[in-house]
C-alpha cells in the first residue's frame, strides 16, 4: 500500500518536472518510478532505516512565516552593519542550549539559526550549540531563546 | 496588456531588483568585513533574503506554469541546503583550529575536545 502511494507521488513529481506529455515519455516516466520503488524496496529489506517526520503541520507553516519575518529583520540589521562606514561589529562565539527532543527538531533549530543572518551555528554538542554572532548584544540570547521555544512548539510526540 | 498583468510585472521587477540590491550588499559585505567568520554572515544574507526575493520575482515573471513549480522546488532545496553548507564551512573552520577574534571584553566559548571515532560503531549512543 505504502509503495503504491509512493509510486503515484513519484509519477506526479515526474509529470511536474518533465512538461513533455507524449505517450512514450510518460510511459518511460512511469516505468522509471516503478523501477525506483522496486529497487528501494529491495534495499529496504536489508536496511530498515526509516525517517519519521514528527511535526505539527499547521504549526510548522506558522513557524515558517514567523521565521521569514525574523529573516527579514535580521537581514535589515546585517545590511545596516555592512553599509555603515565604521563597521560596528562585535563578534562573539557562545553556547545556546536547545530543548528539542527529536533530531529533526534540532536540525530545524540549527538551520534556522544559520538562516537568520548575523548568527551561524558552528558546532553541535550534547545539550547545546556553539553559535557565532556578528553583532552580539544581550538581546541576541533572548531572540535565540524565543526561536528555541518556537521550534519546540512545533514538535510532536514521536509515534511508537 | 491588462491592468493586472502590468501590476504583476511591476511587482516582479520590484522583487527582482530588491533581491539584486541585497545580493550586491552581500557581495560588498564579503569584501569589507575583516575575516572569515564575519564574511560568513555576509554570505548568509545572500543565502536567505536575496534568494527568497529573486525567486518570488522569477515566479511572478513565469506565472502559473511548470517553471514556477520547478522554481519553488529549487527554492525549497536551497532553503535547506544553504544553511547546511554554511554550517559545514563554519564547522570545518572550527574543527581545524580557527577561532573567531572576539570583540573587546568577550571570551569565546571553547568547543569540547574532539574525541577519536569509536572503533566499535555498535557501542555509540
Amino acid at each position: 500500500m505504502r509503495s503504491i502511494i509512493t509510486v503515484f507521488i513519484f509519477i506526479g513529481l515526474w509529470l511536474l518536472l518533465s512538461g513533455v506529455y507524449k505517450p512514450l515519455t510518460i510511459g518511460l516516466g512511469v516505468l522509471s518510478a516503478v523501477i525506483v520503488i522496486f529497487v528501494t524496496k529491495r534495499m529496504d529489506s536489508i536496511d530498515g532505516d526509516r525517517l519519521t517526520i514528527d511535526l505539527k503541520p499547521v504549526a510548522f507553516l506558522k513557524y515558517i512565516i514567523w521565521l521569514l519575518v525574523e529573516i527579514a529583520k535580521a537581514n535589515w540589521t546585517v545590511a545596516k552593519v555592512i553599509l555603515t562606514p565604521s563597521l560596528p561589529i562585535r563578534q562573539h562565539l557562545f553556547t545556546v542550549p536547545y530543548s528539542q527532543k527529536t533530531d529533526l527538531g534540532q536540525v530545524i533549530f540549527a538551520n534556522s539559526i544559520t538562516l537568520t543572518p548575523g548568527t551561524v551555528s558552528v558546532e553541535t554538542e550534547p545539550g547545546h550549540f556553539l553559535v557565532h554572532a556578528l553583532v552580539y548584544t544581550p538581546d541576541t540570547m533572548e531572540e535565540l531563546g524565543e526561536m528555541d521555544r518556537q521550534v519546540s512548539a512545533i514538535e510532536q510526540e514521536p509515534k511508537p | 496588456m491588462s491592468l493586472i498583468a502590468i501590476i504583476v510585472d511591476v511587482l516582479s521587477w520590484v522583487f527582482i531588483l530588491s533581491g539584486s540590491f541585497i545580493l550586491v550588499i552581500g557581495a560588498l559585505g564579503t569584501m569589507r568585513l575583516p575575516n572569515f567568520w564575519t564574511r560568513l554572515h555576509a554570505a548568509s544574507v545572500i543565502d536567505s533574503a536575496a534568494i527568497i526575493l529573486l525567486f518570488i520575482g522569477m515566479c511572478l515573471q513565469a506565472g502559473l506554469t511548470l517553471v514556477t513549480v520547478k522554481l519553488i522546488i529549487i527554492g525549497v532545496f536551497l532553503f535547506i541546503t544553504g544553511p547546511t553548507a554554511t554550517h559545514a564551512a563554519a564547522n570545518a573552520a572550527l574543527v581545524s583550529g580557527a577561532r573567531p577574534k572576539e570583540a573587546e571584553g568577550f571570551t569565546g566559548a571553547e568547543p569540547e575536545p574532539l574525541t577519536k571515532p569509536d572503533p566499535d560503531p555498535d557501542s555509540q549512543e
